[in-house]
């Protein structure tokens, strides 16, 4: 912890603070795509000290939230029939649990008595499996390059110890394609990319050189502390100054360039690339991981008879806006309103790592 | 409003403060318990006294700092305390599911007599009762408890001013972790125990400066962050928290990065808050810093003007941030 302290403290912040005000460059849009990071910049307060044309916004960073109504609401289903059949356990991270689905939530299902449990780790799931052979245990997989490898980890571990009844249902993403997209889309203005620590610590930079080379926009991976995060502002402001896009790495303590070669050989392993369907977004070809034909055994979506849900989107809720950086939570009409973390309308304001929770909690 | 109750409604947070005030508030239409205050203050026949209630579900029974018969017994010597009130007689009320091992109970009852000597209050008036196996988990117990107060003691949100310092009695968090690290699923090695204690030792060694001191809490479920926003709710002011101020454990700080837990939301058992005329707040910190129970007491805030009935983090680099009530479930059964 005293190592992260250094990175916490007021001194070493305000010196960079005040050379981003000595530049002459007034007006930068930069967008974070990691939830986490989109947290830490509410809970420091950075963004009161910013001078108002230094617009930090959030994208996609929130697997919870970009997960697709559909996706939820599936899952919701699955757990409706295990409460009917009693043989479903299903496994999955907290955030998830409260998020609305279109009639229900796990959390609502959890409380009807569906048999549903918040973890901690997938291995986690992997004891609940052993534990009750009788039953089939489906985790609902959500996450980015981060929380994948982990993934890959259990089901070869599950493999190993011949366990049949462990399955996993994929909802998990890939950031990179997702980025592409945005600068695609003409109605957002983004500068430079706060890259994602952890996910990067995955995959490395080579993903972000394609998006200076085709998009001419700068990429900083940038640790999660506030010192990190006004010294990776500070470098995509002298960027955009001196028109020089490049990748850097300023969490250069965790990420390497080539990213972790044995995550990425699990990866490979276990998962092949196919199209997803993010919340706001619809379909991003080749930006899903789905378990590949050789471990069909632990895919849920081929193991169980999953249901087509009449999805019903929550009128007027903005998410996906929000979720492409292209309005803030406060221009949401339902935000702080009807949208509340006790009753919350869309995904964005349940995830703690939600952008609209994070404006709530901390800036509101 | 949730058509059915979920495990947040207990969490002593926003979905609880709603329950209350939808469910409870209307349908018992009570002067005294409309002030939502840990204890209620009564006067009969010119004498005042403290009555207070509590329930205790801790999930496990025994936990590293204590079991769920010394903390039946904290909590509502706390709910007294806090009010400024010299606890005096508690009941207990035991629900035990079948087939619960005996000598557990007696172990229970050992430890429940144990700090109710400690905090010296007597056990007056009892109740038992058995259920059938599944129709509660192991043990619930219920304590009441009867405190009177002195002369010239008033406590409350209603004489919170601006200006007024908010001292914090020691380290915070130390319960909610001690919990989570016994807890099947997630149990993890921590030397850190539960700070469950009898808060009237300490409030004893405050009370001759008690016209200093305009609101007392403790900061149990929901946690400090919970508390200082029932506070600017009441008092319709505002609170400035210090995040260099906050005084934390560096284990509890390093488990709480670990697992995205925010310790302003961890329960305490043996901690509270005061908000005191700033002209008295040193006085007060110092006597309080001879009790063991204060040792590590500090100042960690201001009541503000400004913005009303909000609660700000100063930021270590120097930014601000409000603290909200606790939303989501942190944690179920903590006490």
């Amino acid at each position: 912890m005293k190592y992260l302290d250094e990175f916490r403290k007021k001194e070493p912040f305000q010196a960079i603070l005040s050379k981003i005000k000595s530049l002459p460059l007034t007006e930068i849009s930069l967008m974070e795509v990691c939830g986490t990071h989109t947290v830490s910049i509410s809970k420091s307060g950075l963004r009161s000290l910013l001078p108002p044309g230094i617009r930090l916004i959030s994208g996609p960073g929130c697997p919870v939230c970009v997960t697709s109504l559909e996706d939820v609401d599936r899952v919701i289903m699955l757990a409706e029939e295990g409460r009917k059949n009693k043989r479903y356990i299903i496994a999955t991270f907290g955030d998830i649990m409260r998020v609305p689905g279109s009639h229900s939530s796990l959390l609502k299902e959890k409380a009807k008595g569906s048999d549903i449990h918040i973890l901690y780790s997938p291995a986690d799931a992997l004891t609940l499996a052993r534990e009750n052979p009788e039953k089939e245990v489906v985790f609902f997989a959500v996450g980015f390059e981060t929380t994948s490898p982990t993934f890959a980890a259990t089901i070869l571990q599950a493999q190993r110890e011949g366990l049949s009844n462990f399955s996993i249902i994929s909802n998990n993403k890939l950031i990179p394609p997702a980025m592409e997209v945005l600068l695609e889309d003409k109605e957002t203005t983004i500068d430079g990319f706060l890259c994602p620590g952890h996910v990067s610590a995955i995959i490395g930079t080579a993903p972000y050189q394609r998006i200076v080379d085709r998009y001419q926009k700068g990429c900083v991976v940038s640790g999660f502390e506030p010192l990190d995060l006004i010294l990776s502002t500070y470098w995509l402001m002298l960027q955009k100054r001196d028109t020089a896009p490049r990748v850097e790495i300023e969490y250069s303590r965790v990420v390497h360039p080539e990213g972790n070669a044995k995550a990425l050989a699990l990866l490979n392993q276990v998962y092949d690339i196919a199209d997803a369907s993010w919340r706001g977004f619809g379909v991003i070809p080749k930006s899903g991981l789905v378990l590949k034909d050789a471990f069909s055994a632990y895919d849920g979506t081929k193991k169980f008879d999953l249901p087509t849900p009449e999805v019903a989107t929550p009128h007027g809720c903005r998410c996906g806006q929000v979720l492409k950086g292209m309005i803030t939570p406060k221009e949401c009409p339902l935000f702080a309103t009807r949208c509340t973390p006790t009753n919350p309308v869309g995904a964005c304001m349940v995830s703690s790592e939600g952008t609209c929770a994070a404006y709530y909690k901390y800036e509101q | 409003m949730e058509d059915y109750i979920l495990l947040g409604h207990g969490n002593g947070g926003k979905l609880t403060a709603e329950l209350i005030e939808t469910c409870f508030l209307p349908c018992f239409k009570d002067p005294v318990l409309n002030t939502l205050q840990d204890q209620a203050l009564l006067e009969i026949e010119n004498h005042r006294i403290a009555f207070t209630t509590d329930s205790f579900v801790v999930d496990p029974l025994f936990f590293p700092g204590g079991d769920i018969g010394k903390l039946a017994v904290c909590g509502t010597v706390n709910d007294l305390a806090v009010g400024g009130a010299v606890p005096r007689f508690l009941s207990v009320g035991f629900i035990i599911e079948e087939n619960f091992p005996l000598e557990d109970l007696k172990k229970i009852a050992r430890s429940f007599s144990r700090a109710a000597d400690t905090a010296q209050v007597r056990i007056v008036t009892a109740d038992t009762k058995v259920v059938e196996k599944g129709a509660c988990d192991k043990l619930f117990i219920n304590t009441s408890g009867i405190g009177t107060i002195n002369e010239g003691i008033d406590f409350g949100s209603h004489k919170v001013a601006e200006g007024d310092a908010i001292i914090l009695s020691g380290d915070i968090g130390d319960h909610g972790i001690a919990i989570l690290s016994s807890r099947k699923g997630i149990a993890f090695e921590t030397s850190v125990t539960s700070d469950c204690a009898p808060l009237n030792l300490l409030v004893h060694e405050m009370l001759p400066y008690a016209a200093s001191i305009h609101a007392m809490r403790d900061p149990t479920r929901g946690g400090l962050g919970t508390i200082l926003n029932e506070i600017v709710q009441q008092s319709g002011f505002g609170i400035t928290v210090y995040e260099d101020a906050l005084p934390l454990k560096e284990e509890v700080r390093g488990i709480c990065e670990l697992l995205g837990l925010d310790p302003l939301y961890l329960a305490n058992e043996g901690k509270l808050i005061a908000c005191v005329h700033p002209d008295g707040a040193k006085e007060l910190l110092s006597a309080m810093k001879k009790n063991p129970l204060g040792k590590d007491a500090c100042i960690i805030g201001h009541v503000t003007k400004e913005p009303p009935k909000k609660v700000v983090m100063e930021t270590r680099v120097g930014g601000s941030r409000f603290i909200d009530m606790l939303v989501a479930e942190d944690l179920p059964r903590i006490c």
